[in-house]
């Protein structure tokens, strides 16, 4: 036996007796990422999440093919009257902006449904099958447990915005003429520049998930059924959307977590508008501390009976 | 089948384990509670605290502030506007549509004619009629400015360089061209557009101070601080105006530059200002160069206009005689004679003598129905009789209308009765 196995063992099994049973021990950043590591796999392997990837990197598509077909003989995408999802008109003239049209398409519901989809199946989906009692009963502890999924979640969430992202590029650079940018306000900026801006902006709407990552993974922590996890998540995801968009109710809006997602598209203004941007990341980092926190309440204190 | 139970690090405490555990447990939850507690408390108190009350600035009288507007030469300027209009206008004209919910632009109410193109500066500038707007602005002298009014993912953008003109509409992707001839680039006011709505607080305070001259008493009113400046604030309140809907006009100029920073206009009855303009940020910096040059990208559709000596002349009068005026000063009351073709937009006022706007009447060239457009018109008005027969009233919180049997059009910036008794009379 060599000489690291041996402090391996003992590190795991020789407790001195008579003390009580040590809480999570020591972190030791190699097993702190090979937990990561093995819940990045569980995620990314799963059939599920692959699926979720494709209808995502479908939606640049189909919209870059039906900008296509409708503007072959040189017109106008939304029929002249400015409606539609945001920067829809400009994809026409430059294929990058297929990416922010893309971005501001799927942000409100077809990316968050798919964050709702694996944050609450992180714990009940293994409550639900009957692992997650052999997850506890290695000696990872349940905080760190809980953190390697919160940390798998926020994964799946930049993957889930780069599959827009470079599906809406590809099929823009390819059906469509890549040039100069035109801002939003007016001005013209070089390609390099509308390149920068557009990964700030995958980043920001990567970013403006988190919340929601959050809350799905304190749903998760609630219930020992995966799909009502995932069903409540979404479901959430839904009625907060929609009380978001009635305007008698905006003296709560402010406070609900899609509110400021569309704040990325300030980054395409000269000069950019920051104060939207700052908000949106304040509103998620307290939704990730407030329901974080809940979920690390709830885990750590509940009864694992499957 | 053997529970999996939390690790316990803890000692037990006395009560036995079962109320230790109980106890950890509503410790844990306190943390989320806390999270939010001190949110709350972040978001309620972090305001009242940066308001630090009124500064104290050496007293101005108010003859002494109007020479530091006077001879401000601050040229250049780069800040946030926030406009906020309360006519009572109904809200369905404003733009808060639930376009948002598929990450839509928003499309702001087009006003216009549908003809028109979404670029046209008077299509774009009703919308700031109704509701709260942010509007980017930054000025160069005389010969540069730009404004743009910021929606959602979206912006309009109304940019002057010397003899040119242009706006963008980025939610349509259209844009609108016009020369302006020499010599009214000469003749133009520092820092306005052509347009009838202010978009900025000096250019609203420079209206005013025309108008109020000799018909209004003007005092100062303490201090305040506008987007982190010091400001003496002027009060300006209609004289010999009893039927003026008008309470007071209050202007915050900055007491380093004499530059008017916030600007409202209050109604007679109290309550909400109904026109309140403010810097939520500024700078006199000079802005880039760059902020003043635009060059249409392809596939901008571009509709050139046709630059005009008066920028509202002879297009928005068609159809409607030019008006006359019953009344002095602020209670004057604007009479037009449409022969049928009425009004469809709202009449959007321009500040000067408190009259709404002489000429600005987007959408007058409109060709509607008469008959079925005074139905629709009927559902917001009410009915009043008088001696000129029967009319409907159109009330907002400033500009009352009054549209009688026989297509007169009465308007000012009056009360109800103040209306009806002026078109007795006049018949």
């Amino acid at each position: 036996m060599s000489q690291a196995d041996t402090t391996i063992a003992a590190g795991e099994d020789m407790t001195p007796l008579g003390e009580p049973a040590p809480g999570p021990r020591a972190v030791r950043p190699a097993w702190v990422l090979g937990l990561f590591r093995s819940e990045l796999l569980t995620v990314f392997r799963r059939a599920r999440t692959l699926a979720l990837l494709g209808v995502l990197a479908g939606v640049p598509v189909l919209v870059g093919i039906a900008i296509r077909i409708e503007t072959r003989n040189g017109g106008s995408v939304a029929g002249n009257d400015g409606g539609g999802p945001a920067f829809l008109e400009q994809v026409s003239n430059n294929g990058l902006f297929l990416a922010f049209a893309s971005l501001a398409a799927t942000l409100p519901f077809f990316l968050p449904m798919s964050i709702g989809v694996v944050a609450g199946d992180s714990i009940a989906g293994e409550a639900a099958t009957g692992t997650l009692r052999y997850l506890l009963v290695a000696p990872a502890g349940r905080v760190r447990l809980l953190l390697a999924k919160y940390a798998s979640v926020l994964a799946f969430c930049v993957a889930a915005t780069l599959t827009v992202v470079l599906s809406a590029v590809i099929v823009g650079f390819s059906l469509f003429p890549v040039g100069s940018v035109t801002l939003l306000s007016g001005n013209s900026v070089s390609l390099t520049d509308g390149i920068l801006r557009g990964l700030l902006i995958a980043l920001l709407v990567a970013s403006s998930l988190v919340g929601l990552a959050a809350l799905g993974l304190f749903i998760s922590t609630l219930t020992d059924s995966g799909i009502s996890a995932m069903a409540a998540t979404v479901g959430l995801l839904i009625t907060v959307q929609i009380v978001n968009n009635i305007p008698q109710l905006h003296a709560i809006q402010p406070y609900l977590f899609p509110h400021y997602w569309l704040s990325f598209a300030d980054v395409m203004r000269a000069p950019v508008i920051w104060s939207g941007v700052l908000k949106n990341l304040a509103l998620q980092a307290v939704y990730a501390a407030a329901f974080g926190s809940a979920a690390w309440a709830r885990f750590t204190t509940r009864d694992i009976t499957a | 089948m053997a529970l999996i139970q939390p690790a316990q690090p803890e000692q037990p405490q006395a009560g036995g384990p079962e109320e230790a555990r109980r106890r950890r447990k509503a410790l844990r939850y306190a943390v989320p509670a806390a999270v939010v507690g001190v949110t709350a408390a972040t978001v309620g108190l972090v305001p009242a605290l940066a308001d630090s009350g009124d500064p104290s600035l050496p007293s101005l009288t108010a003859e002494q502030l109007l020479t530091k507007i006077a001879a401000s030469d601050t040229q250049t300027v780069d800040g946030t506007v926030k406009i906020t209009t309360d006519l009572g206008l109904p809200s369905a004209l404003s733009g808060t549509t639930a376009s948002g919910l598929f990450g839509g632009a928003a499309a702001p109410p087009s006003l216009g004619s549908p003809d028109a193109s979404r670029a046209e500066p008077q299509r774009q500038l009703v919308q700031l009629l109704v509701g709260s707007h942010t509007l980017h602005v930054a000025a160069d002298g005389p010969d540069r400015q730009k404004i743009s009014i910021i929606q959602p993912a979206a912006e309009y953008s109304l940019i002057h360089d010397g003899t040119q003109l242009w706006a963008y509409d980025s939610s349509s992707n259209e844009a609108y061209h016009a020369t302006l001839p020499q010599e009214q680039q000469h003749k133009a006011q520092p820092r306005q557009l052509p347009q009838d709505f202010p978009a900025t607080p000096q250019a609203a305070a420079q209206q005013i101070l025309k108008a109020a001259d000799g018909k209004s008493a003007i005092t100062t009113d303490g201090t305040a601080r506008v987007a982190g400046h010091s400001a003496y604030v002027l009060e300006v309140r209609p004289e010999y105006a009893q039927d003026s809907t008008i309470g007071a006009f209050r202007i915050a100029v900055d007491a380093k530059t004499g530059v008017p920073l916030k600007f409202t206009l209050e109604p007679k009855g109290g309550g909400k200002a109904i026109v309140d303009i403010a810097y939520t940020r500024v700078s006199f910096a000079k802005p880039a160069a760059s902020t003043f040059h635009f060059t249409p990208g392809k596939g901008v559709k571009v509709t050139e206009g046709k630059a005009t000596q008066e920028p509202n002349g002879p297009r928005a009068g068609a159809g409607i005689g030019r008006p006359a005026f019953v009344g002095s000063g602020w209670d004057t009351v604007a009479v037009f004679s449409t022969k049928g073709a009425l009004p469809s937009g709202t009449l959007p006022f321009d500040g000067k003598d408190g009259r709404p706007g002489k000429a600005g009447k987007p959408g007058a060239e409109a060709k509607n129905d008469p008959a079925q457009l005074g139905a629709i018109l009927g559902g917001f008005g009410k009915q009043v009789t008088g001696s000129f027969g029967t009319g409907t009233l159109f009330h907002t919180r400033l500009v009352n209308v009054l549209l009688t049997q026989d297509g007169t059009v009465y308007a000012g910036a009056v009360d109800e009765s103040a209306l009806t008794s002026a078109a007795s009379t006049a018949h």
